[in-house]
Order: structure tokens, then C-alpha cells, then sequence
């Protein structure tokens, strides 16, 4: 009876040791991994890039900190499909010990992403994302949403374009949650600045030949031709524009969600005088330019991206956060990242809000001339600063359930 | 939904067209190999890139222009689908279809993925040749001169690879060795030859629409796949092994896409295969194909 009882004892302190491990750092071990696009139309985006950053960030804080963390870094490629994204990060949390997700790209994975983490009650850091909706209706106690979303890629260049004259637009949307959201963000500044939106063309995602949609915008007689899209798509219809005489005919582009890798696939002499809001770019001051020639020189000699910038610094500060908790608890870190304010060298001093948008300054650029670029990656001038708390939307404006 | 203009719609019609020579000349290099070696080549659209990254490199390394390229491409290329063709192919005629299938699919992945790596996904740019830019207006719609010269370009190519298989001697060796190849041997001809002579053809027209689109396209290491499944529902759509049948069909769904994306543009990339679902439930063996 005496030895029923003692093993009895001794189980259930094996069962609170157990519990109270877990309450630390889950199996020793704090396992980052990164799901984006690795090999189709996004992957000079974030892609590979994306575990280079999140690899250098390990390094970088594991030195600075002297943190004792264990750390691993371990990648998927989610191919741009919602069912594919979510059956990974089952996986990742259910039997293979992953805490946080980082990175994922295009919105519908994302969304994907949101619901399937804050099930698990995990960690998912989102920079390659666009729809504002991660923070406005779907917001999660358990998401980040880091980088820049379409309400922010809207009023930056949206505004501007508009300011300029271009009153009157013609869209062409990416036909998925991404394109609709930027379409429908975009289409807000365009109607409270007194302009109109004269149609829009949902074209599929990874099409190859946008010239009957160009063709389509054209008759449309708007005089700006708003790319709702993003990557390859983007970089296809501004090549075929020129094609088609679109610029000369007197209607202007607008980019709406450009990457740096984009401008270098098309060529200068393709990309000039667009227009681009963006939350980071290498040439910005001394410390962007030292961060960005060590991770050229790890990845082929390819510039950072704002992603690529975004899972650097989002995993710094999420490492901050599990030594202050000693834990990494999915949802309590998310919220000590919340709390704790955020600094790094790449986007500077900011926080993190309630409805989980990270808040840092972006910057409103123009591509340069083919006669004003130095070299290679000297793309962007930069027009305007758009100050961190006039960058995103006000937080009472998202419908974000987490926000009383 | 029909308030588009007339005018609106023969620009449609005429980009639908032009898209269309590219599904003929990729089907009709998939028909002709199917027809006469029976494999279903694969690598089909990573050969079509091959032609577009040829392009990028003559230019870029040797400084040699689009119509070197368009020379010089094809025919590298195709000299690389002969060492295919004799290293590897030529050992599995006697096997099942899928044999050939899986080795090409394998080959296309191997070399998509050396590209990727080297090149990334993004791609590089091509510039139109200087002697093509520029554009007429014709009233309903504004032409790129080099648009108008893929759609001469493709079609000539098109009818002249039909005339020489359909209606030389060469073109009647061909179609005999493929229904049986021991009697045209025994006439004394070179049949094992001729077969990877044909091979090496059909890749070349993949790359040499590779060179073509890579003025218009970015090129990039994904451009093959993106566009092979296309080219595979059309060579179903017109027939395996119909050589009429692929091009016929390749400027015919060219169209109709054309006109999908003034309709109902979210559906522009599925009513092909919508169509191919609907032509094999009625004629399985394809829209010009014979039921052997």
C-alpha cells in the first residue's frame, strides 16, 4: 500500500516536473522556422535570403546577449498554397518541436498561418505578408505582424501618386487575399483624396502574359494603372507596359508593392521613376549598409530585401523576449514582445502594438535613373520618411478584436 | 459583361492569337516527339528555358545579338537533347511510357534547379531588339512590331515543320519508321539516327520559342514550368502525337484564353484545362487524334 502510494507520489512529481519543463524552454531547444516561397515566383523575396537572415540573426544575438539559448533554425517551402503552408506548420508544431514561424509570404498562406498558430498557441512572426487584415479582423494573441501591410503600402504610395495629380485609377489585382486587401486599401486613399477608381482587372496569381489586362487598363483611360500584385507578376506587367507603349501614352504605373529584387530583375532602364514605399533599405545609414554587405557576401552576393531585413530584426527581438521569460510559451512571448520596447540596428527604435502591427518609420523612394545608380543594388533615392505613427493604421481603425 | 467593344475585342482576339503561337510552337515540338518516339518529353519546358537563358548569355557574354540567337540557340540546344536522346532516352524505348515520362520530369527539375541557383527566381531582363521595338497603331489596338513578328515568325515555322513531315520524303521516312521501324531499316535507313535527329528537332523548336519569349517574359529558371502544363493540355486537347492537331489547337486555345480574360479574367488559367476535361470526355483520343 505504502509503495501504491509512493509511486503514486513520485509519478504524479514526475508529471509537475514535466509541466513545470514545459513551462521553460520546450525541449531545451528554441526552434525558429522559416516557411516562405522557396522556389517559385516569391523566392528572391524572402526564399533562401530568409533563413541566411534568420541564421545571421541567431549568431548575432547569441554573441551580443551572451545568452545561453539553444537555438535551431529549420526551413519549408510552403509553394504559395494555404492547404500546403497550414500541413506544414501542423507538422512543425505537433511533432517536431518548432516555436515560432517566421516569414510566410502571400497573404492567403499567412492567414493559413494565423489560425493554425493560435490553435497551437505557438509563435508566428509574419514579415512577408501584406494583407492588413492580420492585424485588423483575424488579429492573434499569438501573431506579430512585422514588416508592412497593404493600409501602409496604400497611404505611402497611394497618397503620393494621387498628390501628384493621378486622380483616376485602373487596377491590376493579384486574384487572392493579398491583391484584394491592397486593391481595397488602396482604393480608400484614392476615394478620401477625392480621386475615383474607374475598374480593375482579378488576374490570377503566377500569370505569365498580363497584355490583355494592360490592354484592358488601357481603355480604361485612367490615368494611373495601380499593380496590385507583387514579385513576378509585378515585374511582368511593368516589362509588358513598355511593350505596349503604356507610359508614353501618357498613363503612369504605379508599383504598389515593389521589392528590391524586382527593380533588379527588371533593369533600371525598365523600373525608373516608379514610386515604391518600402520599410527598409540597405542604403540608409552605416549600420543598414555594414548589415547588408554581410549578408550579400552569405547570399551569392544578393542584397537584403525589407524581408529579409524583417526576420532579421523580428528574430532578435523575439529572442530578447523568451531570455526575459525564460520561456517559450507561444503566446506569452508573443505577448513580452508586445511589451518590451523594440531596437535594432536595421529598423531602429519602435514597439510592437496590441493588435500585434510592429511600428517603425518606412520610407517613400524612387527608383533612379540608369545615369544616377552607382552599381548594382544603388536603386532607390529616398523622397519622404513617413514617421512610424502616421505609416500604419491608427489602431482603433482595424476592427481588431484584441483592441477594447 | 457584353458592353465591350468590337474594336475592344479584336485586340483581345489578336493578343489571344499571339500567345497562341507560343502554345503551337511548344505543343508541335511535344507533338512531333510523341509521334515519333513515342515519349512524352518532360524537360520540354526546361529546354524552352534553356533557348530563353541561351539568348540572355550569347548577349550578355559573347555580345552576340537576338538573331545570332535565334540562330545559335536552337541548335546548341537541340545538340544537347541529342546527347540526351543517345545517353539516356535511347535506352528506354522498349519500356512503358512512363519511363520516359519520369526521366524527362527528373532531367526538367535537375536543370530548373541549377538555374534557380545560379540565377534566382527573379530573372534577368532581355531587351527587345532594337530593329523590333516600337509599335503601329491600328486603330482598335496599339502592336508591338515584336509581337507582330512572333506570330509571322511562329506560324511559318509551324506550317513548314507540318509541310516537311506531312509532305516530303524525309516527313514519309519519319512516319514509317514510327509504325515500323525493322522494315524501314531493312530499305537501308538509318532509322536509330533519324529518331534522334528528331529528338534533337524537337527540342530545338522548344528552345528557339524560348528565344523568342525571352524579349517579352523575364527569364527566369520557372518560365518553362509555368507554361508546360499548358502546352501538355493543349497537345491532349489537339491529339498526342498530331502534329495539325498541336498547332491547330495551340493558336485555337490561344484565343479562347484571350477571351477568358476579358470575360471572366480569374478564370483565365483553368479554362484550358476546363476544356481539355470536356474534349477527352468526348473524343479521348483528342480533337484530331486517331483511336489506335
Amino acid at each position: 500500500m505504502k509503495r501504491k502510494l509512493l509511486s503514486t507520489l513520485l509519478a504524479a512529481a514526475g508529471l509537475l516536473a514535466a509541466s513545470l519543463g514545459h513551462a521553460q524552454v520546450s525541449g531545451n531547444v528554441v526552434k525558429i522556422g522559416v516557411m516562405n516561397d522557396m522556389s517559385g515566383l516569391y523566392s528572391d523575396v524572402g526564399g533562401p535570403g530568409s533563413v541566411v537572415a534568420a541564421k545571421m540573426a541567431v549568431e548575432d544575438y547569441l554573441k551580443a546577449s551572451g545568452s545561453k539559448l539553444k537555438v535551431e533554425v529549420v526551413s519549408a517551402d510552403h509553394q504559395n498554397k494555404p492547404d500546403v503552408g497550414s500541413s506544414i506548420a501542423r507538422k512543425w508544431f505537433d511533432s517536431e518541436g518548432v516555436d515560432v514561424i517566421v516569414d510566410v509570404p502571400t497573404s492567403s498562406v499567412a492567414l493559413a498561418i494565423n489560425q493554425v498558430t493560435r490553435e497551437k498557441g505557438k509563435a508566428f512572426l509574419d514579415t512577408g505578408a501584406a494583407t492588413s487584415d492580420l492585424t485588423g479582423k483575424d488579429c492573434s494573441p499569438n501573431t506579430v505582424h512585422w514588416l508592412y501591410d497593404t493600409w501602409m503600402l496604400a497611404h505611402g504610395t497611394g497618397s503620393a501618386v494621387v498628390k501628384q495629380g493621378g486622380d483616376s485609377w485602373f487596377f491590376l489585382t493579384a486574384d487572392y487575399a493579398f491583391g484584394h486587401a491592397l486593391e481595397r486599401d488602396t482604393t480608400e486613399v484614392i476615394k478620401a483624396a477625392g480621386g475615383k477608381v474607374l475598374g480593375s482587372v482579378k488576374v490570377p496569381l503566377n500569370t505569365q502574359d498580363f497584355s490583355s489586362f494592360l490592354l484592358q487598363a488601357q481603355a480604361s483611360k485612367a490615368k494611373v494603372i495601380g499593380l496590385a500584385n507583387a514579385g513576378g507578376d509585378t515585374i511582368n506587367s511593368i516589362k509588358q507596359a513598355s511593350e505596349f507603349g503604356i507610359v508614353q501614352g501618357g498613363q503612369k504605373l504605379a508599383g504598389l508593392l515593389v521589392f528590391l529584387s524586382d527593380v533588379h530583375g527588371l533593369g533600371l532602364q525598365k523600373a525608373q521613376g516608379l514610386q515604391v514605399t518600402t520599410a527598409f533599405y540597405w542604403d540608409l545609414n552605416d549600420n543598414t549598409r555594414a548589415w547588408a554587405k554581410r549578408f550579400a557576401a552569405a547570399n551569392g552576393g544578393k542584397y537584403p530585401t525589407m524581408d529579409h531585413a524583417g526576420v532579421y530584426a523580428e528574430i532578435l527581438h523575439y529572442l530578447k523576449a523568451v531570455d526575459s521569460l525564460k520561456s517559450d510559451d507561444g503566446t506569452k512571448v508573443v505577448a513580452e514582445m508586445k511589451k518590451l520596447p523594440t531596437d535594432d540596428i536595421l529598423f531602429g527604435k519602435g514597439m510592437i502594438r496590441a493588435d500585434g502591427r510592429k511600428l517603425h518609420p518606412v520610407y517613400l523612394v524612387e527608383v533612379k535613373k540608369p545615369s544616377e545608380s552607382k552599381g548594382p543594388y544603388d536603386y532607390y533615392k529616398v523622397l519622404q520618411t513617413i514617421p512610424a505613427d502616421k505609416a500604419f493604421r491608427p489602431l482603433n481603425e482595424g476592427n481588431c478584436p484584441l483592441v477594447k | 459583361m457584353f458592353d465591350i467593344p468590337i474594336q475592344a475585342l479584336m485586340g483581345q482576339l489578336l493578343i489571344g492569337l499571339i500567345n497562341g503561337s507560343f502554345y503551337a510552337l511548344l505543343s508541335l515540338g511535344l507533338a512531333v516527339i510523341f509521334g515519333l518516339l513515342n515519349i512524352i518529353n518532360f524537360a520540354h519546358g526546361a529546354q524552352y528555358m534553356l533557348g530563353a537563358f541561351g539568348a540572355y548569355l550569347l548577349l550578355n557574354k559573347l555580345g552576340l545579338s537576338y538573331w545570332w540567337s535565334l540562330l545559335i540557340v536552337p541548335i546548341v540546344v537541340g545538340a544537347t537533347g541529342v546527347v540526351i536522346e543517345r545517353t539516356m532516352l535511347a535506352r528506354l524505348y522498349k519500356l512503358d511510357h512512363l519511363y520516359g515520362l519520369l526521366l524527362t520530369f527528373g532531367l526538367a527539375l535537375i536543370i530548373q534547379g541549377i538555374f534557380r541557383n545560379e540565377y534566382g527566381s527573379t530573372g534577368l531582363p532581355y531587351s527587345i531588339p532594337p530593329q523590333l521595338s516600337g509599335g503601329k497603331n491600328l486603330g482598335f489596338m496599339f502592336l508591338p512590331n515584336y509581337r507582330a513578328w512572333v506570330i509571322v515568325a511562329s506560324a511559318v515555322v509551324c506550317l513548314g515543320t507540318w509541310f516537311v513531315i506531312e509532305r516530303t520524303k524525309l516527313g514519309g521516312y519519319l512516319r514509317a519508321a514510327t509504325e515500323n521501324p525493322q522494315l524501314v531499316q531493312a530499305f537501308g535507313i538509318n532509322v536509330p539516327r533519324m529518331i534522334t535527329l528528331t529528338y534533337g528537332f524537337g527540342v530545338a523548336l522548344a528552345a528557339l520559342a524560348g528565344v523568342m519569349a525571352a524579349p517579352i517574359y523575364q527569364v527566369s529558371p520557372q518560365m518553362g514550368s509555368d507554361l508546360i502544363i499548358v502546352v501538355f493540355a493543349v497537345v491532349v486537347i489537339g491529339g498526342m502525337g498530331s502534329i495539325l492537331g498541336a498547332i491547330v489547337t495551340g493558336f485555337g486555345l490561344g484565343l479562347i484564353e484571350g477571351l477568358t480574360k476579358v470575360f471572366y479574367p480569374e478564370a483565365s488559367t483553368t479554362v484550358i484545362f476546363v476544356i481539355m476535361a470536356i474534349v477527352l470526355l468526348i473524343r479521348p483520343a483528342g480533337l484530331f487524334g486517331t483511336q489506335k
